[in-house]
């Protein structure tokens, strides 16, 4: 898919170069400095006016680059560490119908459809469950199964038992030549 | 490090519950917030230095759609048990590994890699193969039913499960 790069026109009428852009989302990416005006000090660092980056950052929540801004909490040190995926072997016909009724489950944070890698590897959908027990986390499964009717497909689910890295995408590197 | 929910007060709880999704977009965020949270500006950002300090919070601000942002892969590769953490830090030195954990299953680690586009991906992933020497399974998000790790935290069953 292409990343978005379109020349951005800021309120004052100047247009942010698509350099300009990168930069500031490499910093974005980052997180917000904790200052009063954070925007002000961004705008600093990547050679911008505070209302152009306002700007940006505006227009990349309204075309969905941007999902959403908050606070980007870690579950695993406050001890929710039962981290459940769960893979599926769906018939492809039936595929994007159980996707669709995994999504609309609370305790699930993530669905996927990914391609199999026969014969090794015969699943084709993915959801994430998040927990503090296991126990709790299979019995939840157990009831999303019976709810969504999906008892006939079969699924693996496969716990995390170590966390060596988790953090935030870094996508705004230098772009290949 | 784990954390002992204990420790964050009532103000840390709504600051978390409040602002894990629409972080107002304006001039002053900080002081927007603190005015729905009935203290001062100064008090918000403290609190948030705390949060990130702890490691409770790993950043305040934008979240990108992957998708959109530029190119990412899940991977998992099949390593000896008695290999694995050697391989889980080859991995976490690959440029771009934003998730990496180890699982229980033969394929034993599975991690995330992104980059700004495709190619980039592409040559990341086959170096790292190289290195590490054994194959990696990858596995590209084909279509999205549903992406959103903001949720609600249970702080009360949170606390029921921490040794006094």
């Amino acid at each position: 898919m292409p990343t978005v790069t379109a020349v951005i026109q800021a309120p004052d009428g100047a247009s942010v170069s698509s350099e300009a852009q990168r930069r500031l989302r490499e910093r974005l990416e980052q997180g917000l400095p904790l200052s009063p005006r954070p925007w002000r000090v961004l705008a600093e660092q990547c050679g911008l006016t505070e209302g152009e980056v306002l700007a940006c950052v505006h227009r990349w929540q309204a075309n969905g680059l941007i999902k959403r801004q908050g606070l980007v909490v870690r579950h695993r040190p406050l001890g929710i560490r039962a981290n459940a995926m769960v893979v599926w072997d769906v018939p492809d016909a039936r595929v994007a119908e159980a996707g669709r009724r995994l999504a609309r489950e609370v305790a699930v944070t993530l669905c996927y459809r990914r391609p199999r890698c026969l014969p090794d590897w015969p699943y084709n959908l993915f959801c994430m469950l998040h927990g503090i027990r296991r126990e709790r986390v299979l019995a939840e499964l157990a009831a999303i199964v019976e709810r969504q009717g999906l008892a006939d497909l079969e699924h693996r689910v496969l716990f995390s038992e170590r966390a060596y890295r988790q953090c935030g995408g870094r996508y705004a590197g230098e772009p290949s030549p | 490090m784990p954390v002992d929910p204990r420790d964050l007060d009532a103000l840390d709880r709504r600051l978390i519950d409040c602002y894990q999704r629409r972080l107002p977009v304006c001039i002053r965020p900080f002081a927007r917030m603190a005015e729905r949270l009935g203290t001062s500006e100064a008090e918000v950002i403290a609190r948030l230095e705390r949060l990130l300090a702890l490691g409770v919070v790993s950043r305040v601000g934008p979240v990108f759609d992957h998708a959109r942002a530029g190119a990412s892969l899940l991977a998992a590769v099949s390593v000896p048990d008695a290999e694995r953490e050697a391989c889980a830090a080859i991995v976490n030195r690959a440029p771009g590994v934003n998730h990496n954990y180890a699982r229980d299953h033969a394929y034993n680690l599975w991690f995330v890699m992104t980059a700004p586009d495709e190619a980039v991906l592409a040559s990341r992933l086959d170096r790292l193969e190289a290195t590490l020497g054994y194959p990696l399974l990858r596995l590209p998000m084909l279509e999205g039913y549903h992406i959103d790790l903001a949720i609600p935290i249970p702080w009360a069953e949170l606390e029921g499960t921490c040794p006094p």
